[in-house]
């Protein structure tokens, strides 16, 4: 009897699981998604390098396989979504640390700080491809590429902060041009891989005269905005545990 | 400047609603963004402007009856939670 009943239920659990596997591949599919999250140790390591220090890497482009890019366990060079991920988590709970120690730290602004970095990424990967969009650049950048990249610059958020924690405001500002100028790097590289040369395999006469300008006045706005951003998201970390250490040994004069 | 994921979705709310309501024969062909103006070039870059002719006429189709519920679940949700 409880045989019976266990089966039954294994068997509903299982047309449970499919039903929602079913749903879930009409929205993304999970292969797509499966690709950017195959990564392994020294992957990340050498992407974490390249990213706090760009200047000597010397080969930026993305190896293909027959037509499909390579996964990023075998090119250092593709985009992944494992990085992106753990530095966000990261990056609010490094927020929460910031605010208990500077004695601000409530439940809601942790997830306020939360929702509002995720909602500049949404706002800069709906910008992204409205650009790319409307300049009509026939690039290979899917969504989740859009995601990968502007998810980079929580890495560098998160060894501003760091920093910032540490040293005072003048290693807050150090590491802040720091990572800006690394970012930054980065970014124009990367994006000039996949946005610029798609120009050059359709042979325009007339209208590339302007085509070219708008593809690099994109990638250099977005390499503009991260350092923007990165300023907005953790200044007010750290800006009030200076002026909290001031007004604390005024006080204790 | 804080944000929630209530703010993310009322932005888009209003956005979608805003470029719904462009009508198309008292507006947009006055301002010669109509329909019969965008499809210049047949070339195989279109140009910004047929881009975004294409994208405002686009979004009023598709958009139009999800906007409807959509609406209306935020008008009854404003009513009884304020």
């Amino acid at each position: 009897m409880a045989n019976a009943a266990m089966m039954y239920g294994s068997s509903l659990a299982n047309q449970g699981k499919d039903m929602v596997n079913k749903e879930i591949s009409r929205f993304m599919s999970v292969n797509k998604l499966k690709y950017f999250f195959a990564v392994d140790t020294r992957y990340v390591l050498k992407k974490l390098m390249i990213l706090m220090f760009p200047y000597t890497h010397q080969d930026w482009e993305v190896r293909y396989h027959r037509d499909t890019p390579l996964p990023p366990r075998q090119d250092v060079n593709a985009p992944d979504l494992y990085i992106p991920t753990m530095a966000f988590i990261t990056y609010i709970l490094l927020a929460g640390m910031a605010l208990g120690i500077q004695k601000r730290f409530s439940p809601e602004v942790l997830g306020l700080c939360a929702s509002t970095a995720l909602v500049w990424v949404v706002i800069e990967v709906l910008v992204m491809l409205l650009s790319l969009y409307l300049l009509t650049v026939h690039s290979d950048l899917s969504t989740f590429d859009l995601i990968a990249y502007s998810g980079y610059k929580y890495v560098g958020m998160i060894f501003t902060v760091l920093c910032g924690l540490l040293f005072g405001s003048d290693g807050y500002f150090v590491a802040l041009a720091w990572s800006s100028c690394a970012l930054m790097f980065f970014i124009v590289r990367s994006l000039k891989m996949k946005i610029l040369p798609s120009l050059s395999s359709d042979s325009m006469g007339t209208g590339s005269s302007a085509k070219p300008q708008f593809r690099l006045y994109i990638t250099v706005a977005t390499a503009v905005f991260q350092p923007i951003i990165i300023y907005w998201l953790t200044s007010h970390l750290i800006r009030s545990s200076e002026s909290s250490c001031l007004t604390t040994g005024a006080k204790a004069e | 400047m804080a944000f929630t994921l209530y703010t993310l979705i009322q932005t888009a709310i209003l956005c979608t609603n805003a470029v719904a309501v462009l009508h198309e024969e008292r507006f947009l062909s006055k301002i010669g963004w109509g329909v019969d103006q965008g499809v210049g070039g047949f070339g195989d870059d279109p140009g910004v402007k047929a881009q975004v002719l294409n994208l405002i006429r686009s979004v009023r189709t598709v958009m139009r009856v999800p906007l409807i519920i959509v609406n209306s679940a935020c008008i009854v949700l404003l009513l009884l939670f304020g």
